[in-house]
């Protein structure tokens, strides 16, 4: 490891200690903004583990942080808290698994559209055996987390997702993905297996995206499919995400943080509206910030350093 | 002829209604400088991309080093050792020379990772004349650059078998004499490769034997001023051109 | 039977939905996401004009139809024209389509909720048994499948046997051979996409002669169209027509028999015996 990676490190370890101390230091409204925000960075930040290098828009954020909550909801009474944010995990890995291999050979508007109705195909399915199996629609989660503990979780899994992130930038997974990336073709007449590389990483993304449900589970204590199978916040993901830039691993952070504020404003004021904002705030990704807004930073600062030690498409 | 490392027996492949390759057979020996030639659309690509795999066969078998390839996927092939260029040349756009090197060896045959791919990459790019500009975007390179790169990329793969599609097309007479002089090294380390080209002066001088293909079927296979003595292969030129 | 004739009867209006989807996406090459939102207005503008106006929806047809084609052209030509022009590969205007049409499905569908809140709509328009069969059924079916019959049979007439349907299957085809023969790739992929647009609309104004509406339905009804298209093969019109009757059929078949509640979980069982066994659509040849 060289010097500046270290130092690098040490000072981004300062950071995490300091907004650790966050909860410690707020309650009420702003915590609860302050979790909303980490939630959306570890969500976004996983969303582009996979859809940064693919450029697959992938819209199954809602049914994997779904399999999550549900994980919790049903564990959290007889294995500790961890433990049941490991094995959301591992549920949303396999759920990922099957997604993916079903759709991921193929090209790439299959796998779209098989995802921007997969939350509402869970949300039946999970209505439909509840209530003829357990004759019940909604799950209780009593567990005693506050706002805090679950900031606390969320910090620790931004933390690793971004540690995993930049593992696989230097990793051969991360430069097949750049070779996919640049020309699949050749990536396939050099050995790449596209469709594994492209499943591998979505595993991941996905286990991810369903570990954070799974933390955020005891917010909604008591949980029932709609609630927890919740398709907006697909789209939020991929607006934040794009907003952001999916260049770099850091690019969802400067989309997420205003972006919550205003959909959270929003939705407390103007409820009605979320749909309109979502609406344009694609519509503005399109046809104004091609790379987001962390690509207008670089570009404003000239540097095109962060770049190149990132696993996407330049 | 010591022991064919390719060998390929009735191999065929319709699109829609059109028979691009027409029931083929031929093989190539280790370590031989085999051309590929016939007029345009004669199916020469098409039977590269069916040994690469870029395309399943309709029909026929292809084995490498006597296991069949046919079916694989390119991946799979690339790993058991065939490595290409492609007639339009690709290079990755968003990656510089030594990463377009280094991509060709990662996955493949090769399985090169590391400090020590790259000290191969920057090695292979020497060798095909890029040296010291190793670190040059596509955007700066000229077409013999890209062109360069790409066959450096092939090689990085550590190939057992190298498809050449023509490689050397769209060269002016100086590179084309650099170009020849570079393959013909090449092959004298030992590499087995196929050459699909239009020029005839490169066929004559680096090819001692040649397939030649029209409408999709082998009408000629031979040494090299033998086939391109013969009538039929005479005929077929001109009559297509 | 019942069950059979009545997934019949809801198949036909699907099947306008996915031609309208198919042109669009088959020619024009945009995956419009926001192909929903047509039907819903059209759903809506139908509903205005029937209990505003008190017109009939089937001489409504001859009003949003139009209006349909209209607003579709200009979408297309305003906003992503501009897409296709810039993009440099197919890959990277399919993510900026996607992207754009996502906006616009919002959009709409946020607009259409603020007028007219979340509640559900429907009319009576012909709510009257129509005994065929033995079975029976309700005439507003009947007559919304017929009048869809008829325009697809339109439809596909004037693709096989005029001029500039024949332009507009060349250009679905093969864009670049299309444009070798003199063909305008540019305004044939704006009318089919505006055709479109129309052929979607026509078959919301029927859908809400017997179907309760909401704003915010299009999301789905887009999703059970792709899915169609995917499974008829992009572009084909005959064959997405077959595979509108079949999801039809299914849907109910899932909803009378199993759970109403199931019917996207059926849409999803037949995508997914489709992405596994036949990618290329139910009658695509195996493609190299
Ligand atoms: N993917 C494809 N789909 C349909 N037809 C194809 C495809 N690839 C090649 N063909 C057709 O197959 C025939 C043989 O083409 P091929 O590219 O193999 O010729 P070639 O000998 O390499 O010609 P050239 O010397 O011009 O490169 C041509 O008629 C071509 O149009
Ligand atoms: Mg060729």
């Amino acid at each position: 490891m060289t010097r500046s990676v270290f130092i690098q490190l040490i000072l981004l370890a300062l950071v995490v200690l300091c907004f650790a101390a966050l909860p410690f230091m707020t309650e009420g409204f702003y915590l609860t903004l302050a979790v909303n925000i980490a939630l959306y960075v570890a969500l976004c930040t996983a969303w582009t583990l996979f859809s940064g290098p693919t450029h697959l828009v992938s819209l199954a954020t809602a049914a994997f942080f779904g399999v999550g909550i549900y994980a919790t909801a049903i564990g959290v009474e007889y294995l500790p808290f961890p433990v049941v944010i490991l094995l959301g995990g591992l549920a949303g890995a396999v759920f990922a698994a099957g997604v993916g291999a079903m759709t991921l050979r193929l090209s790439g508007v299959y796998f779209v559209i098989f995802t921007l109705g997969l939350a509402e195909l869970a949300r039946q399915l999970v209505t439909y055996f509840q209530t003829k199996i357990f004759g019940s629609i909604g799950l209780f989660v009593l567990t005693d987390h506050s706002e805090g503990d679950l900031f606390h979780y969320l910090l620790a899994l931004i933390v690793v997702i971004f540690v995993t992130g930049w593992l696989i930038g230097r990793s051969r997974l991360g430069f097949a993905m750049r070779v996919i990336g640049n020309d699949e073709l050749v990536a396939r007449h050099f050995g790449i297996e596209v469709a594994r590389s492209k499943i591998i990483l979505f595993v991941i993304s996905g286990a991810f995206i369903a570990m954070a449900g799974a933390i955020m589970a005891p917010r909604y204590a008591y949980v029932e499919p709609a609630s927890a199978f919740n398709s907006t916040m697909s789209f939020l993901v991929v607006i934040m995400a794009l907003l952001g830039g999916t260049r770099r691993l850091w690019g969802p952070l400067v989309g997420v943080v205003p972006f919550t504020i205003i959909a959270d404003l929003i939705s407390a004021y103007f409820p009605e509206h979320i749909n309109i904002i979502i609406g344009l705030g694609f519509l503005l990704i399109v046809y104004l910030l091609k790379d987001g807004v962390s690509g207008i930073l670089l570009k404003a600062l000239g540097s095109n350093r962060l770049t190149r030690a990132q696993g996407a498409k330049p | 002829m010591t022991r064919p490392i390719l060998q390929i027996e009735g191999l065929r492949k319709v699109f829609g209604g059109l028979v691009a390759v027409n029931d083929v057979s031929f093989s190539v020996a280790e370590g031989e400088l085999l051309g590929l030639i016939g007029p345009n659309g004669s199916g020469k690509t098409t039977t590269m991309n069916l040994i690469s795999g870029a395309l399943p066969a309709t029909a026929g078998t292809i084995r490498l080093d006597g296991s069949p390839i046919t079916g694989l996927t390119a991946a799979a092939i690339s790993r058991a050792g065939v490595a290409r260029t492609f007639q339009l040349v690709r290079i990755l756009p968003g990656m510089s020379a030594v990463e377009n090197v280094i991509a060709g060896g990662v996955y493949s045959r090769a399985g090169r990772w590391g400090p020590e791919a790259e000290t191969r990459a920057r090695e292979l790019l020497a060798r095909v004349g890029m040296e010291g500009r190793s670190d040059l975007p596509l955007s700066a390179m000229t077409y013999i650059d890209q062109k360069r790169v790409e066959l450096a990329r092939a090689l990085a793969a550590d190939p057992r078998l190298l498809l050449l599609d023509e490689w050397l097309a769209g060269l002016n007479p100086a590179e084309l004499q650099m170009a020849i002089s570079l393959i013909r090294s090449i092959h004298a380390e030992g590499m087995t490769i196929i050459m699909v080209e239009h020029v005839m002066d490169a066929i004559r001088s680096l090819c001692g034997r040649c397939v030649v293909m029209n409408s999709g079927v082998r009408i000629g296979e031979g040494a090299t001023a033998d086939v391109l003595a013969d009538p039929q292969v005479m005929a077929a030129y001109l009559g297509e051109d | 039977m019942t069950i059979l004739v009545t997934g019949i009867l809801l198949g036909g209006t699907y099947a306008l939905i996915a031609l309208g989807l198919t042109l669009q996406y088959g020619v024009a090459r945009i995956m419009n996401l926001s192909n929903g939102e047509t039907l819903v207005a059209a759903c809506f503008a139908a509903w205005l004009l029937f209990t505003a106006g008190g017109i009939n929806p089937l001489w409504g047809l001859l009003i949003i139809a139009p209006l349909g084609f209209i607003a579709n052209g200009a979408i297309y030509l305003g906003l992503l024209r501009p897409l296709v022009r810039r993009a440099s590969s197919q890959g990277m205007l399919e993510v900026d389509s996607i992207l754009a049409t996502f906006g616009l499905l919002f959009l709409f569908q946020g607009l259409m909720h603020l007028a007219f809140g979340g509640a559900y709509f429907n009319y009576q328009f012909l709510a009257v048994p129509f005994d065929f069969l033995g079975g029976s059924y309700a005439l507003n079916r009947v007559t919304a499948f017929f009048a869809a019959v008829i325009i697809a049979l339109a439809l596909y007439l004037f693709l096989y046997r005029t001029r500039i349907g024949t332009a507009v299957r060349a250009v679905a085809v093969d864009p670049d051979a299309a444009r070798l023969v003199a063909i305008d790739v540019g305004r044939i992929a704006a009318f089919a996409f505006a055709l479109g647009g129309a052929i979607t609309a026509s078959g919301g104004v029927l859908l809400s002669t017997f179907y309760t509406f909401n704003a915010s339905m299009g999301a789905v009804f887009v999703m059970k169209a792709l899915i169609i298209v995917i499974m008829g093969g992009v572009g084909d019109v005959r064959g997405a027509a077959i595979a509108a009757l079949i999801l039809g059929v299914m849907e109910t078949l899932v909803a009378s028999l199993i759970d109403p509640g199931l019917t996207l979980a059926a849409t999803y069982g037949l995508f997914i015996v489709i992405l596994l066994f036949r990618p290329q659509g139910l009658f695509g040849g195996a493609k190299g």
